[in-house]
């Protein structure tokens, strides 16, 4: 276990030492695995930021039931009695015009004009959710309300929501394909970079293969250089990633707060950030366990 | 104890550089292999630690069949021979000292057990003062010297030299062949294949001779 451990510790230091002796070259190729997997980490942080303000959307599909503004509260009562009857209708919720006019005014931006209006112009309104979500129910049900004479509009409002998600969902498919593209970059890269190694360190590893060195001895050091190249490949695209957001927050807070808003592009959480780094790390060992499986076999001492 | 039995081998292309070789060479033996160039002398030696391995016949080294060893067992045997070539196989990009801790590596020993037995190998073979060299600074008598230092730190039973004098002078392989005969007079088998007859000569050992492929005594 002792001398187990003592081999591992050399392997390292010897890949480490690798690393040292060809500084341009390790810097060149995690800068490449960097950028690499700057994109797609780019991108998931992307679709997380989006994911939380799309969360705040709801994407059942629900109809909003807009009373007329001559309508009493009687009839919106009587509107409410029948919604509740309803054996299509899960469950509903009555927004009345004065809470309706309170949450326009709690809304950024728009407090001043609220203030400016001499009367409460918003109607009271059902928020329903109906139990079938089938675009059929949906629409005979709008259909009956309308008809309701105090009702002056049924609205169907999840298909934005809706939009959104498929969007979203595209989005993401995108990213695991662009992922698992640069992911085959990244083992292709490492598997090169070693192949090199293999070639460069020919004599030697035929000596030791002379002299008693098991393969697993052999193998080990290129093993944790393809690691150690891929986890700097992983720390490096993190950093480009921080830099990038960094950058980009300037103008898109900006943006986002001429609508009112305090969105940001934030940063990866760190579980998400330390399976980049660990998930590249994972990669490079892969590239070399591929190259060294191919190469290391054909060096055979004579 | 090493152990040939009708031993073929035959590259491919069909050239037969080992015909049916026989013999035995018992624990803490010294012999020569003998023979002018393509006589056999190398391929002989190559089996002994599975580098080739033979058409046809059986080698036993210290009772395990080395023509029908795996793979992964290689290592194992490897680590119980200590292998001499012509050329050296020296690391040039390590110090001596280096070059002597490759084999114990990736043996059991501590980090300080095997430093104390690279000096005491290097010592051995007159190096010591020279730890910290590059090979290339050596002479070819010196290399040769760091070699077998190299091959026998492991403490291995046996000793295989292919040509270790070939590139040198009288003197150097003399010296060189002085130190194989230490070896030999602690238990330790060895078998030199060399072609200069006049350095068998001074050392009154068993011969086996090789021509074309066969044994002729």
């Amino acid at each position: 276990m002792k001398s187990w451990l003592r081999q591992h510790r050399q392997a390292i230091a010897a890949a480490f030492g690798k690393l040292a002796a060809q500084k341009s070259a390790a810097a060149l190729n995690a800068l490449v695995i960097g950028i690499a997997l700057s994109l797609p980490a780019g991108g998931y942080a992307l679709l997380s930021s989006l994911r939380a303000v799309a969360q705040g959307a709801s994407l059942d599909p629900q109809l909003s039931v807009f009373m007329r503004a001559d309508a009493k509260r009687a009839d919106a009562d009587a509107v409410a009695a029948r919604l509740k009857g309803e054996a299509r209708v899960r469950d509903i919720r009555f927004i009345p015009r004065e809470q309706a006019l309170k949450e326009l005014q709690a809304t950024e931006g728009l407090a001043e004009v609220v203030a400016a209006l001499n009367r409460n112009p918003l109607p009271d309104a059902f928020v329903v959710r109906p139990k079938a979500t089938d675009a059929e129910t949906l629409d005979a049900l709008a259909r009956e309300l309308r008809a309701v004479p105090a009702v002056a509009q049924v609205q169907v409002d999840s298909a934005w929501a809706r939009r959104l998600g498929a969007l979203m969902g595209t989005a993401r498919l995108a990213i695991a394909l662009l992922a698992a593209l640069l992911a085959f970059g990244l083992v292709a890269i490492t598997f090169n970079t070693i192949r090199l190694q293999i070639l460069t360190q020919r004599a030697e590893i035929e000596i030791s293969k002379l002299i008693g060195a098991t393969d697993a001895f052999i193998r080990r050091p290129f093993y944790y250089l393809g690691a150690l190249q891929g986890l700097a490949g992983g720390l490096l695209a993190l950093a480009i990633l921080w830099g990038s957001l960094t950058a980009l927050n300037v103008g898109v807070s900006e943006l986002a707060a001429s609508y009112g808003s305090g969105f940001r592009l934030a940063f990866l959480e760190p579980g998400d950030a330390l399976a980049v780094a660990l998930f590249s790390a994972a990669l490079g060992w892969l590239g070399a366990y591929l190259s060294v499986s191919k190469y290391l076999l054909e060096i055979q001492p004579k | 104890m090493i152990s040939f039995s009708g031993v073929v081998k035959r590259y491919p292309g069909g050239q037969e550089a080992l015909k049916g070789i026989s013999f035995t060479i018992e624990q803490g033996e010294f012999a020569f292999i003998a023979g002018h160039s393509g006589a056999g002398k190398s391929t002989l030696l190559k089996l002994i630690p599975a580098i080739e391995r033979p058409s046809g016949g059986a080698i036993l080294v210290n009772g395990q069949n080395v023509g029908v060893i795996k793979r992964a067992a290689l290592p194992y045997l490897r680590r119980n021979l200590g292998l001499v070539f012509q050329d050296q196989k020296l690391l040039y990009d390590r110090s001596v000292y280096d070059n002597v801790m490759l084999p114990l590596a990736f043996g059991e020993l501590g980090t300080r057990e095997a430093a104390r037995r690279a000096r005491a190998a290097l010592e051995k073979v007159g190096l010591l003062a020279r730890e910290k060299a590059n090979p290339i600074q050596l002479s070819g008598g010196e290399q040769q010297r760091l070699a077998i230092a190299r091959a026998v730190v492991n403490r291995p039973s046996i000793l295989i030299a292919d040509e270790p004098t070939a590139n040198l002078d009288a003197e150097s392989a003399a010296a060189i062949l002085e130190i194989f005969a230490a070896f030999n007079q602690v238990g330790v088998t060895v078998l030199v294949a060399t072609h200069d007859e006049a350095l068998i000569g001074r050392f009154a050992r068993r011969v086996l001779r090789l021509a074309r492929g066969g044994l002729v005594e």
